[in-house]
């Protein structure tokens, strides 16, 4: 086991350097650069503030500098967006708020979505188990700036008399009461419809025939035996899942002005805004990677037949 | 095995309170966020029945910096003009503004923290001005403004390792452009502080528009032991400013508050109490916040929204110096030829455009400056646009006509009826209403003059980086005036400048250009700026301008007291609101 943990860590290092090398590169080769407007500065401006923050060097010494900074945790200044501020600052500033927001959505995603699923198996080919596939292909299906902007106007204002939440985040719960809403619907669709497929498959399965011979109660059959065989795709799709949404969606975070960090994984790229584009990247990769490793060792807890140890299951 | 199991168990615990970290530090931390202001600002406030004067407003995203000299923004314009004071500001004129509806009035220009200054022509020349500074003006840590304040800011604004992009707005003076170069040193610049009280500065031939650029964000004062911290706009503590307010409170993407400077010369005439910059990027968000009257203010809103919010007269209209347009690249075929830039630029009818399209009051362009520009005689003589006239009728009354004669040129060019000419591609950047007047474009280059025309966007950046590089035919382009005068507009077109996207080059263009930098006397020079337009649009054709910008806005009924410089910046600090 530990052993294998030990494995573990050394790939998620191999990969991390993996993936900030291919960042660095990619970054690189879209054409444009940060300095660029619609009134764009004299070449000598440009040449100084490419000197300024080294962008004037080869890209390979610029990357080994990179990595050479990431050894002490130095993740950079930000070069446009939020001029000469360090990148883990902002990070550590905007990362609790987005995670607050985000770890609510994936927590009523997961409540409500695995027992619906649940539900749907257990209900299959009734009017419940219809009901349950439109509302979850719509959210599925549906954008997320379709959601959030619906849910915008229809409960801050924008109808006559409806004024229940704030149109602009304040903090305050009810300000994160349509954000999470918006947030976690569509992972509570997918949780749903995912658990469902799972769910009967396992409710096929020899053993739950057993248990129903034996005259357990349904309920006891669904959520102790059958839900546990179930989980392996939910916890599968939950591990990056849960890294994603704890990083804040652009989208909901544009939409209900959320001062959280989504937004930066799509700006820092169109603003090309390189150490920054670097350090949510590699933030983000990191965090699923570690996320990952967390789901396969969690995979043992559901279904003690997979051996680790010899390559997972 | 009983350890596998409590490992696993130790694991999935790891997960869950990680989730549950996430809901605990965003408590934690979303009790530092706005809210924790608001609460702090009822405190104080609480027990004062009357309606608080505090006004919240949007006018854009996060800047990208709140620095003077590093801003290049519109927005980041307005929070420092509020926040900062240069050697000349902008005052309510009391001139209400035309399209405002009596909402909101005119800017003049005034002293700032200057009280009066001289004006003396040199022999060679050059032409000093010299700066008496205000009494009693003060840094809001109560430290008070010098003359070397000054010095220091300026020589800070050209340093090459400041890398501003506005450093360019103050190269008239002696040496700025040699320092900007790096080839002298800053301490070399034409300015100077013989004693606290009086700024003394040289610039190499008078400029009309001088004085405006002393109220222009970038040549603001700063004080060298604040900016000496590269972190000091990240923090109220830490941002020291010498304008009406002082930043009481910045959170990054949510709002920067101001409050006013007790120790600001004209602190008692100020208006709000509070000012609250909301930081927001969704156009839904906006027109929500501004509905629910959480937002006294907002500038922007979805575009299918503003017919409806036009025809009720919520939204006003104002204008705005600046041209949309269309250059060619001038150096590449078929647009290497003046007739078939003329033919495109005349195959165009501008009235449908603003009317059908942009429909927000724009009006169609006859020339490059746009409307609003000051001529010789200033504020209150005829403007640039109306004395140089137009060089085309851009009008529909006379589309018919103009389409006859781009037929004819496009003829004469080699391409009678568009036959032999080739395919060529519009560039746009990825936006919906460019899209809209790249679509119209198309259709009347097609229909009128026979020629197959492409339409092609991308993101914006690499959109910024082709059209620069002229790797293009034709292509979307828009530029806003810096100060109020037909040299921001003309001077971008010199040989091989920055900003010449159409990679147009002419010898006697330049020759006009240098000579009405070099000029002294306003009558001359704006006659010589007359003739250069004359040649890069009468005679060159080389821009093709679709229309002149306007500003929109929408203001709470219960707000009075703002006022606006046409360049785009809208002032707050005598609003009431009640």
């Amino acid at each position: 086991m530990a052993k294998y943990v030990l494995k573990r860590v050394l790939m998620a290092l191999i990969t991390l350097l993996v993936v900030i090398c291919l960042t660095f590169f990619l970054m690189n080769a879209v054409p444009g650069n940060p300095w660029l407007s619609e009134k764009t500065p004299t070449e000598a401006t440009i040449d100084a503030l490419n000197a300024k923050y080294g962008l004037d060097k080869p890209l390979i010494v610029q990357l080994g500098k990179y990595l050479e900074n990431l050894i002490h945790l130095d993740f950079g200044n930000s070069i446009k967006m939020q001029k000469d501020r360090p990148v883990l600052e902002i990070i550590l500033t905007m990362f609790p708020i987005s995670a607050s927001i985000g770890a609510i959505a994936i927590l009523w995603a997961i409540l409500v979505g695995v027992p619906l699923g649940c539900l749907a198996a257990y209900r299959r080919g009734t009017w419940v188990d219809s009901l349950l596939r439109v509302i979850c292909t719509v959210g599925i299906s549906m954008p997320g700036f379709v959601i959030a902007t619906m849910l915008l106007h229809v409960f801050t204002g924008g109808i006559e008399g409806i004024k229940f939440f704030p149109a602009l985040f304040k903090g305050t719960p009810e300000s994160y009461v349509l954000p999470c809403l918006a947030l976690g619907f569509y992972p509570m669709c997918y949780l749903s419809r995912q658990t469902r497929t799972a769910m009967l498959d396992a409710i096929n399965q020899e053993y739950i025939k057993t248990a129903r011979a034996k005259g357990l109660r349904n309920g006891k059959i669904i959520f102790k035996h059958a839900l546990r065989n179930a989980l392996i795709p939910v916890i599968t799709y939950l591990g990056p899942q849960i890294a994603f949404t704890l990083c804040g969606g652009f989208v909901v975070e544009t939409v209900f002005t959320i001062p959280g960090l989504g937004r930066y994984f799509v700006s820092s790229i169109s603003n090309r805004d390189y150490p920054l584009i670097m350090g949510t990247t590699i933030f983000l990769a990191a965090f699923i990677i570690a996320m990952n490793l967390i789901v396969d060792l969690l995979y043992k807890l559901v279904d003690p037949r997979i051996n680790l140890g010899k390559g997972g299951h | 095995m009983k350890k596998t199991k409590l490992l696993s168990l130790l694991l999935s615990a790891a997960l869950v309170v990680g989730l549950l970290a996430g809901c605990g530090n965003g408590t934690q931390s979303s009790g530092e966020t706005p809210d924790a202001q608001n609460s702090q600002a009822q405190e104080t406030s609480g027990g004062n029945e009357t309606v608080a004067n505090e006004i919240t407003v949007n006018v854009a995203s996060e800047p990208q910096t709140i620095d003077p000299a590093l801003n290049s923004a519109v927005d980041g314009a307005i929070m420092l003009s509020h926040m900062f004071e240069g050697l000349m500001r902008w005052v309510d004129s009391g001139v209400e503004t035309p399209g405002s509806d009596g909402t909101c009035n005119n800017a003049a220009l005034d002293y700032g923290q200057a009280e009066s200054y001289d004006k003396v022509t040199n022999d060679d020349g050059t032409v000093t001005y010299t700066f008496h500074l205000r009494d009693g003006i003060k840094w809001s840590d109560g430290q008070d403004v010098t003359a070397g304040d000054f010095v220091f800011s300026w020589q800070r604004l050209v340093t090459p390792e400041t890398a501003a992009d506005y450093n360019y707005m103050i190269d008239c003076v002696v040496n700025a452009n040699e320092i900007m170069a790096g080839e002298k040193d800053p301490s070399e610049l034409g300015v100077s502080a013989p004693d606290d009280k009086t700024f003394v500065v040289t610039i190499t031939s008078d400029l009309p528009y001088f004085t405006e650029i002393c109220a222009f964000p970038a040549t603001f004062p700063v004080r060298e032991d604040i900016v000496s911290n590269d972190q000091w706009t990240y923090s109220p503590d830490t941002y020291i400013s010498n304008g009406a307010y002082k930043m009481t409170s910045r959170v990054t993407n949510s709002e920067i508050v101001m409050e006013p400077n007790e120790y600001y010369y004209g602190v008692d005439t100020l208006g709000p109490s509070k000012i609250t910059f909301k930081l927001m990027d969704d156009a839904n968000a906006m027109l929500s916040g501004f509905n629910s009257g959480e937002l006294d203010f907002i500038e922007q809103m979805p575009t299918d929204e503003v017919a409806g919010l036009l025809a009720s007269g919520d939204l006003k209209i104002v204008d705005y110096i600046g041209t949309y347009y269309v250059c060619y690249q001038t150096q590449k075929a078929p647009f290497d030829d003046a007739r078939v830039r003329k033919a495109f630029t005349l195959a165009i009818d501008r009235t449908y455009i603003v009317e059908q399209i942009t429909q927000t009051g724009q009006v169609e362009a006859g020339g490059f400056v746009p409307a609003g520009v000051y001529d010789a005689e200033g504020a209150t003589g005829d403007d640039f646009r109306t004395v140089g006239g137009d060089y085309y009728k851009p009008t529909d009354a006379d589309y018919e006509a103009n389409c006859e004669e781009a037929r004819a040129l496009l003829a004469e060019a080699g391409y009678p009826n568009g036959e032999g000419f080739p395919v060529v591609t519009y560039l746009y950047n990825t936006d919906d209403s460019h899209k809209a007047v790249g679509e119209a474009l198309q259709n009347m280059w097609q229909t009128v003059l026979g020629v197959t025309v492409q339409l092609d966007n991308q993101e914006w950046a690499t959109f910024l980086q082709t059209r620069k590089d002229g790797d293009y035919s034709i292509a979307r382009n828009g530029w806003i005036a810096d100060y109020n005068d037909p040299m921001s507009f003309l001077d971008m077109w010199l040989t091989g400048g920055g900003n010449n996207d159409a990679q147009y080059a002419n010898p006697e263009y330049d020759a006009k250009i240098q000579a009405a930098k070099a000029s002294a006397d306003p009558a001359e020079r704006m006659q010589l700026m007359h003739d250069a337009e004359d040649i890069i649009m009468g005679q060159d054709y080389a821009l093709c301008p679709l229309y002149f910008y306007t500003q929109k806005y929408m203001l709470a009924d219960n707000v009075s007291g703002m006022y606006y410089t046409p360049l785009g910046y809208f002032l707050f600090d005598h609003c009431t609101k009640g």
